[in-house]
């Protein structure tokens, strides 16, 4: 085999085609391990905790409505989902602020661990249009460890946004 | 300067400080904040306006203000500046306490925030230097060194918070006034640049 000239663009070419093998295989390597140990546990987010009303009533609908929160619950490990867990969700809606305790609903999970909730639009508040969610384990009999999300809506005129939950056992 | 001139630097300095307020106030996102959070808005919105001022009346650059009468009304937009900081962060405590003692421990999730904050602080530092600044006997250039320095971090640090966030501001009139407080701030930089730094050996 006749050896090319080693040009400058072949070496760049060559350098991030090892880069890309590198990264995907940090990737597998990465991976690999986590779906042998089955589904990892969703971690509590950032601030996710943030204006929580622990023991919010269980309700069909926050306010108003016309605005949708859905999401599933499954189980760390096998992933399986969860049926009649605890949601709290919360968020500055056009109806009220995140503190108000109008602006908090429970709901459940059904037979296949999703739930969702019907509420007030979301609108920007300290800076995102953002959602809150909890799953506390001190208001849930199933016995996961406690777990507080929120998630960005990625603009603010969407009308939905999801949340997915997956929880270790306490 | 001639009149005409003078007038057009001012009409231009004032729709610079007045439209994005403006705009702000018909934002519809006011319609669902409790009057407490609109106030910590506009007081951060109005920062963002002083920030513009504060360069142009050191330089004396605005007309009628030459540096001497310039730096006076420095001072005082300083000491304007520190109030409105102070109610944009009061103001957002009183309507989400968790949201700013997370910003202000720098763990808050909202990229932005660590950006306001450092600016936040390096205001407050910026006024307590001036405040002891005969006491502290600090000499003029290592002043002027330090309160560019200062200044520079709260114009960055402000300007990424405001480009970053979505709140009441027209992302036009935003982005605008933000490049004007860049503009203004790189000026007066580069015209101090040789009083500022050491004096260079010519080679």
């Amino acid at each position: 085999m006749t050896r090319a000239p080693q040009t400058r663009r072949a070496l760049i070419l060559a350098g991030a085609a090892a880069a890309g093998a590198a990264l995907t295989a940090g990737a597998s390597g990465l991976l690999v391990p986590a779906k042998a140990a089955g589904l990892a546990p969703t971690p509590t987010m950032r601030g996710g905790a943030n204006n929580y009303r622990p023991g919010a009533a269980l309700t069909d609908r926050i306010g108003g409505g016309g605005f949708l929160m859905t999401g599933t619950v499954r189980r760390a490990g096998d992933g399986a989902p969860l049926p009649g867990v605890r949601v709290q969700i919360w968020a500055h809606t056009t109806e009220g602020h995140e503190r108000d305790p109008e602006s908090h609903g429970a709901t459940l999970t059904d037979a296949n661990g999703r739930f969702q909730m019907d509420m007030p639009q979301i609108v920007p508040a300290f800076g995102q249009p953002h959602g809150h969610l909890a799953y506390d384990a001190d208001y849930d009999d199933n016995g996961f460890e406690t777990v507080f999300l929120r998630p960005i809506m990625p603009s603010s005129r969407d009308t939905t946004l999801s949340a997915h939950f997956v929880l270790k056992p306490a | 300067m001639a009149p005409a001139r003078a007038v057009l630097i001012w009409a231009a300095v004032s729709v610079a400080l007045v439209v994005p307020v403006a705009i702000a106030a018909t934002s519809p996102q006011l319609a669902w904040r409790e009057p407490v959070y609109i106030a910590a808005g506009f007081a951060g919105v109005v920062s963002l306006g002083l920030l513009l001022l504060q360069p142009l009346l050191a330089a004396g650059s605005l007309p009628g203000l030459p540096v001497r009468r310039g730096r006076k009304l420095h001072f005082w937009v300083g000491i304007a500046l520190v109030t409105a900081v102070v109610i944009h962060v009061g103001g957002l405590w009183i309507t989400s306490p968790p949201d700013v003692v997370d910003a202000l421990l720098f763990r808050s999730p909202t990229p932005f925030s660590v950006w306001g904050v450092i600016a936040m602080w390096a205001v407050f530092v910026a006024a307590v230097l001036a405040a002891f600044r005969r006491r502290l006997r600090i000499r003029p250039q290592r002043w002027r060194l330090y309160h560019i320095a200062l200044a520079s971090i709260i114009v960055v640090g402000t300007v990424v918070h405001a480009m970053l966030i979505e709140g009441t501001m027209g992302t036009l009139s935003k982005a605008a006034l933000c490049a004007l407080v860049l503009a203004a701030a790189a000026k007066i930089i580069l015209d101090l640049r040789s009083t500022i730094l050491p004096a260079r050996r010519k080679a």
